[in-house]
């Protein structure tokens, strides 16, 4: 008997049957997956933010132990403290310059190999943390939610400093290391781009 | 020939299996937790499916597992049993004494210990999570609302997850020797305490 029934009456017959079925009620948690991924978009969803964190990582490496862990735990925790004043409407002056300005740096001491006390770089990593968290903290789209948002958004984070450590392991070879200063010219120069369009 | 017309057949079958199906289909009213395999296993998906309470339990593990073998073993009991007691207590009140907002101090203080690799005694260690069991405990089974054997097999569940969740992790912490790895734990204890300064900045939004 199936066959006799043409299959476009069906498909079409199916669609509609899918088309009218009843709403899934509302879930006490929602928003779950989409807080998350929008938090996990965020950071790398401008070059500015992914260059200045890479750079971090970078920076770490060509430091080693123990910057080489200490500033990409800065890194979040400020950021978040910097995410924590922008929700709770505490202004931060100058934050696109603040994070242009970020990747200039960082880029530069990454080009120079720079050598400097680890407290100091910490409060300059930190320093830039509270811009970067500040601009990308508050963005949680409707609907969705904060607790996974944060959690991608930190998560995100910690991946590219990772990738900057994991890029920074060749600075153990000599053609490395001129490798990776060259990379830090590279990101200094995208940071300047990024200050100059910030100052116009 | 014959094999597409079987194939066609076969396909009418299904076309007409989904129209049936979804015609049928009621409104799915969507619980707190509700897996269809029992209040044991909806207590055990809400550890693994809720942030709120999984990632403070995990912070508790590591920092336990830091702190040695000791204050691994007294934890994966003290939280628990502090946990279970708790959840039953609230479910019998059957309201939080405590917003829930409170549970974002769990992401900060087991954060920044994890994250400053502090060393704590056993019974220090023991002690916090114990407060982390109430704290937490409390909120879910006042959740869960008036005691019930459901409610009990929920929290049952909850604590059950719990218990192997700290000691695999508590375990794993303890037994691995690398440098790295501790620093990947305080790396883990810094990520904590970013989500939980966020978090309190969202309550506070909302205020």
């Amino acid at each position: 008997v199936s066959c006799k029934i043409p299959l476009r009456l069906a498909a079409v017959l199916a669609l509609a049957a899918l088309t009218s079925a009843t709403p899934s009620m509302a879930h006490v948690q929602d928003g779950q997956a989409q807080g998350f991924l929008s938090g996990i978009w965020h950071p790398i969803s401008g070059l500015d933010h992914v260059l200045a964190m890479v750079a971090v990582g970078l920076w770490g490496a060509q430091l080693g132990p123990p910057a080489l862990w200490l500033l990409p735990v800065t890194f979040p925790i400020m950021m978040a403290f910097g995410g924590f004043l922008g929700l709770v409407g505490i202004p931060v002056p100058g934050v696109e310059i603040g994070i242009a300005a970020s990747a200039l740096l960082l880029g530069i001491v990454v080009a120079l190999e720079a050598k400097l006390y680890l407290a100091l770089a910490a409060i300059i990593v930190g320093a830039f943390a509270i811009f970067h968290g500040h601009a990308h903290g508050t963005e949680l789209p409707a609907g969705q939610s904060a607790l996974t948002y944060s959690i991608g958004f930190v998560i995100a984070t910690g991946c590219l400093h990772g990738l900057g450590i994991l890029i920074g392991t060749v600075h153990k070879r000599p053609l490395g290391k001129v490798m990776l200063r060259l990379s830090g010219s590279a990101v200094a120069i995208a940071g300047s781009l990024f200050l100059w369009r910030a100052l116009a | 020939v014959n094999h597409r017309m079987r194939w066609r057949a076969a396909l009418q079958r299904l076309i007409w299996s989904v129209c049936v199906s979804a015609l049928l289909a009621t409104s799915a009213n969507a619980h707190l937790v509700n897996t269809g395999l029992g209040p044991f296993y909806d207590g055990v998906s809400h550890v693994l499916l809720s942030p709120e309470d999984l990632i403070p339990v995990i912070a508790m593990a590591l920092l336990a597992g830091l702190n040695g073998p000791a204050a691994g073993r007294h934890t994966l009991f003290a939280l628990t049993g502090a946990w279970l007691v708790a959840g039953v207590l609230g479910s019998l009140v059957a309201k939080p004494l405590l917003p829930a907002a409170v549970t974002t101090g769990s992401f900060l203080l087991l954060g920044t210990l994890t994250a400053a690799d502090r060393r704590l005694s056993p019974a220090a260690v023991a002690t916090l999570a114990v407060a982390i069991g109430v704290l937490h405990g409390w909120l879910n089974g006042a959740g869960t609302g008036v005691v019930k054997p459901a409610t009990v097999g929920v929290l049952f569940g909850v604590t059950s997850a719990i218990f192997v969740l700290v000691a695999i992790v508590a375990a794993t912490a303890v037994a691995t020797r690398p440098a790295w790895a501790r620093v990947a734990f305080r790396v883990a204890g810094s990520w904590i305490v970013a989500i939980g300064l966020l978090m309190l900045g969202w309550e506070l939004r909302k205020i």
